[in-house]
């Protein structure tokens, strides 16, 4: 529990190597990074594009359920975030 | 007619642009991959073509942006070309030397909005460093990296391998980490440009190949995330043909300093081929429509045996650049794959390594460049 309480004020932010953008040819978010690149499918640009360093994920996941009229997504926002932890993708910073 | 043709290749972005600014360069590497005629190549592109060619670029998807040479700090107007293709949304990685990457030039990169530096280095010590690229540039390199950090740039550390240095990997390691490199690429040498011509001179034993392997596996596991190694073993020795460039036309576009486009940079010295320049031609028509870049694009030029072959959405059939340089045709099966008819040329490469000749290593400078290229010929291997 306490654990979850944790990741929820945690503020995810996109790692220092690596750039968010929208790219018009490719009608999608990506993320660039040195000499490389990876297409983002729309839940994921979504997520990654509240990763400010300044959003909570719970601040993340509410947006996300208002923007979007779905909920719950906090399940879904968690592994997305643990995956984009795992590739490095993003950085924590705490509260 | 065939069946094969049928499949129509498909035109993808040009993902990747490679801007080599020039082929001036301080360095004089036996292994560069520069055109062996660089001296007789004619005027580099101005400041507005090369903007002019990144927003033409830019428009068609591209979005890694490499500054390449030569060196590309020869070129005094970098830092405005970095600035506009940060401006235009590219992800700029330099790739240098480091020579010319005095503390200001460092600075004003920073504030064009530079977003990685690929540093190279040619050995782990001073004597060999200063050895391979003829001149007296590893203390410079040494600060430079520390420099870089400093201003904290994302970087990678490159070092081509080959015979001559493929015994110091563990001592490479050990500079990187010492740099404090998030990432080091040890590039075996592929065998075009000047590494074809000292090929003899350059390319390991599989004695060799097998140690460095098992350094590098080690020191992967010691240093885990700390140090982020690339190691390709070099196709000549694995058996299998590299998915070079990603594909012919699918990803790469190198725009080579007077403004000849190439789907990489080795393939100017194709016979037979007309290269479009962005002098003449837009980047979308160069890219879309050019007979170059749709020559081998796809699968509908492949003989047999890539063909029929199930690698074939793999391995693309290899390197064209190299077919070319070790059969004569480029349209061949490339000889590194164990499949091809003519793999026994790739064989008795490495067989030979048992005797290194006793020839001289040919540094690349523009005397040896133009006594290796007549003055009219167009071709350069």
């Amino acid at each position: 529990m306490t654990e979850i309480a944790a990741f929820s004020e945690r503020r995810p932010c996109i790692a220092g190597p690596y750039r968010l953008q929208w790219e018009d040819v490719q009608q999608a978010r990506v993320l660039l990074f040195p000499e490389g690149i990876v297409k983002l499918n729309r839940s994921a640009g979504e997520i990654l594009l509240r990763c400010d360093g300044k959003r909570t994920t719970a601040q993340i996941v509410a947006e996300l359920e208002s923007a979007f009229g779905v909920a719950p997504l906090g399940a879904d926002v968690r592994s997305f975030l643990d995956l984009a932890t795992l590739r490095r993708w993003i950085e924590w910073r705490t509260a | 007619m065939s069946t094969t043709s049928a499949v129509a290749a498909s035109v993808t972005p040009p993902l990747w642009l490679l801007a080599e600014l020039t082929y001036t360069c301080p360095l004089h590497c036996p292994f560069c991959s520069n055109p062996v005629d660089f001296a007789r190549q004619k005027a580099e592109l101005s400041t507005g073509e090369w903007q002019r060619v990144f927003a033409e670029a830019r428009t068609l998807g591209s979005v890694q942006l490499g500054f390449s040479g030569g060196e590309p700090l020869s070129r005094p107007d970098l830092e405005e070309l970095v600035a506009e293709g940060r401006r235009l949304g590219f992800y700029t990685n330099l790739i240098t030397s480091g020579v010319g990457l005095s503390p200001p030039r460092l600075r004003a990169l920073k504030d064009a909005g530079l977003d990685h530096i690929q540093l190279s280095f040619q050995d782990s010590t001073r004597e060999s460093n200063d050895f391979l690229s003829s001149t007296r540039t590893f203390d410079r390199k040494r600060r430079v990296a520390d420099e870089i950090k400093a201003l904290g740039f994302p970087m990678v550390l490159n070092c081509v391998i080959h015979r001559l240095n493929i015994e110091h990997v563990e001592r490479i390691i050990d500079l990187a980490v010492d740099i404090g490199a998030e990432f080091l690429e040890l590039a075996n040498t592929q065998y075009y440009g000047w590494a074809f011509v000292n090929r003899e001179l350059l390319m390991p034993t599989r004695g060799q190949l097998a140690d460095a392997e098992a350094v590098v596996a080690a020191r992967r596991q010691q240093l885990g995330d700390r140090l982020r190694i690339l190691f390709v073993v070099p196709d000549y020795f694995e058996g299998r043909p590299k998915r070079c460039m990603n594909g012919w036309g699918s990803t790469f576009l190198c725009v080579s300093p007077d403004g000849t486009a190439l789907p990489c940079q080795a393939a100017r010295m194709l016979p037979g081929i007309e290269f479009p320049s962005v002098r003449s031609s837009s980047i979308r028509e160069i890219w879309n429509d050019s007979a170059a870049f749709h020559r081998y694009r796809g699968e509908a030029w492949m003989p047999e045996p890539c063909r029929s072959c199930p690698e074939r959405a793999n391995d693309l059939g290899g390197c064209r650049c190299q077919a070319y340089l070790l059969t004569g045709d480029a349209g061949a099966t490339d000889p590194a794959c164990n499949k091809a008819p003519q793999h026994d040329i790739v064989r008795a490469a490495i067989a030979s390594r048992a005797r290194i000749p006793e020839m001289p290593l040919l540094f690349r400078s523009a005397a040896n460049s133009r006594a290796l290229s007549p003055p009219d010929s167009t071709s350069a291997c």
